[in-house]
């Protein structure tokens, strides 16, 4: 929450940064192919096998890994996709004319009504359900939010003194938004895309869980938190690692995002 | 206010438009011919022009259109490809258990939430401000389903107090099977919910105890309960109305995931057995409908927030 400052931003970076770094490990070094089976179904944690085995006899800490890389890579690309969709619309629907703004701002709102999870129901209906399929109607469904965000701040900013100043002394408008803008909402901005990567990373857990996220060789903690359910009496620790790490990554993600807007320079909420 | 609910109900029908035509559309993209569904491999042609006919892919899209929002219209959303039932009479069938347990939720969200967010903000500086907002915190980075899952292994299978999951055949016919039945989705959704709500009454608690208007009465002699009662609640219900519509939104797309977690014959597992099956007119009547609900929802919550709070009233607070 506000006012923990730096501490927050420190201990939400140290959180992330665990599961970054787990991530980037499985690129290179993983303890056990994630497709063996030799290992016997549900053994307990420790000796061979750090966290035990799941119901099929595959490592969970093998599984655990490819999942940190599956959720970064879920909600990195979403806010990739969404963000840049997003900040593009609410531009141009910021220094549309009035008839335009009004006709963006209202299909946005529309939009938004639309929300994430049934949109990312829908485009799995569609198409089928995969990686690609999640980041894309992730994004797309975050491209919407982000876009209103930017269209109110760049009004913001366009009602200010300092840009009918440019507009006179003869600056092009390339030149304002590159000028004047965008240094005036990217801190705002960021704040959002870091509070949107935490919902996004909830999100695809909440696909793979249902079913409709990327199927089986990408081990999602939402899948591997629904593949555990049935066993959660022998074999407690499949059922609640993949939520811990969740915890993890969106905890440290948002107390990244509340950090920075302690930081961002004059906002005093 | 006439004026602005006219605007306000024009932007409604509007976007209800919109988004039925998004549907609409996002649902053709779709590479294969909805017709598939009806066929098993090997199909005559006979068979497939038969299919075509009865799913009416076989018209020119602004047909289909036409026909989608005449049916819409009509509170007709056409025949499920597998039950071949009415899907309007489907959907209302799994209402039952989805209405019942949003409301349920969203009121257990609220009853919690508004007094320990007054709570965390009034008493920040006691041992258990920070707590709760530490509880806040944590409750929104908390997948809803993983909340459903751990309840069920305690409470259901360890402890054995409740069912871990389904729904009494006779609906509620029986009561108290039915709200035994939706007691641990109800919590699941409520807690998740909670620490959300938590975070907006705290703020808009801090708000208020921060505001001049507020010290003045005070000065004046009345007491905190009386100055908070008088001048505080109504400035801090208008935000906070405002996010309850957007929670009540995100209470339904909760029990849309809650409902898979307890097995429980909802309008969200009903959206997942369409999928899974290929079931357009199911699909799109599930999204249709909770789409619509989310909009009204919003509806409700800005027309609210204007009666509350006079001054969004004014040519000032319109913006």
């Amino acid at each position: 929450m506000r006012g923990l400052g730096s501490k927050g931003l420190a201990a939400g970076c140290v959180l992330v940064g665990v599961v970054l770094g787990v991530a980037v490990v499985s690129l290179v070094w993983l303890p056990y192919d994630p497709a063996d089976t030799s290992g016997g179904r549900l053994v307990p944690p420790g000796g061979e096998h750090l966290l035990g085995t799941d119901k099929l006899g595959r490592d969970l800490l093998t599984q655990l890994m490819i999942g940190a890389r599956i959720a970064l890579v879920a909600g990195g690309g979403s806010v990739l996709l969404g963000g840049v969709l997003g900040v593009l619309a609410g531009l141009a629907a910021g220094f549309a004319t009035r008839w335009l703004d009004d006709a963006l701002a209202a299909a946005l709102d529309a939009l938004i009504a639309f929300p994430t999870l049934l949109l990312a129901m829908l485009v799995v209906a569609v198409r089928q359900a995969s990686l690609g399929s999640a980041v894309l109607a992730i994004g797309l469904a975050m491209s919407a939010v982000v876009a209103r965000l930017t269209r109110i701040l760049v009004k913001r900013v366009l009602a200010q003194d300092y840009i009918t100043a440019a507009r006179t002394s003869g600056s092009s408008w390339p030149r304002i938004i590159a000028e004047h803008v965008l240094p005036n909402i990217w801190p705002t901005l960021l704040v959002n895309l870091a509070l949107q990567l935490g919902l996004a990373v909830l999100a695809e857990a909440s696909l793979s869980y249902l079913g409709l996220g990327p199927p089986p060789p990408n081990a999602s903690w939402g899948r591997l938190l629904h593949e555990a359910q049935a066993t959660v009496l022998t074999a407690p620790v499949g059922a609640i690692a993949p939520g811990v790490l969740l915890v993890v990554l969106v905890v440290g993600v948002n107390l990244v995002a509340d950090g920075l807007r302690d930081l961002a320079p004059g906002r005093s909420r | 206010m006439a004026r602005y609910l006219l605007r306000r109900t024009a932007f409604l029908l509007g976007s209800l438009l919109l988004a039925a035509s998004l549907l609409f559309v996002l649902l053709r993209l779709l590479p294969g011919d909805p017709a598939n569904a009806l066929l098993s491999i090997g199909a005559t042609p006979e068979q497939i022009a038969a299919a075509r006919r009865q799913t009416g892919s076989d018209l020119p899209l602004p047909e289909q259109f036409g026909a989608w929002l005449g049916g819409l219209a009509r509170l007709d959303l056409g025949t499920s490809y597998v039950s071949k039932l009415p899907v309007g009479g489907e959907i209302a069938a799994r209402l039952v258990v989805t209405v019942p347990l949003t409301l349920l939720a969203f009121a257990l969200a609220v009853v919690v939430a508004v007094p320990v967010g007054f709570l965390a903000a009034h008493r920040a500086q006691r041992w258990y401000g920070p707590l709760l907002s530490g509880f806040a915190q944590l409750g929104i980075a908390v997948p809803v389903f993983w909340i459903g899952m751990l309840l069920v292994t305690v409470f259901a299978l360890r402890l054995r107090l409740l069912p871990a999951g389904g729904f009494p055949r006779e609906d509620w016919a029986e009561p108290g099977r039915a709200l035994a039945a939706l007691t641990l989705p109800v919590v699941t959704i409520a807690l998740v919910m909670s620490a959300s709500l938590i975070r907006y009454v705290r703020s808009a608690t801090l708000d208020v105890l921060g505001s001049d208007h507020l010290r003045t009465a005070r000065a004046l002699g009345e007491s905190f309960a009386g100055a908070m009662w008088r001048h505080g609640l109504r400035n801090a219900a208008g935000p906070v109305i405002a996010v309850l519509g957007i929670e009540l939104a995100t209470t339904f797309l909760g029990a849309v995931v809650v409902e898979s977690v307890f097995a429980l014959p909802g309008l969200g597992t009903l959206l997942i057995e369409g999928i899974s099956e290929h079931d357009y007119p199911v699909i799109q009547g599930v999204l249709a409908v909770s789409t619509f609900a989310v909009l009204v929802i919003g509806f409700a919550a800005d027309v609210a927030q204007r009666l509350v709070d006079p001054r969004l009233r004014t040519r000032l607070g319109r913006s």
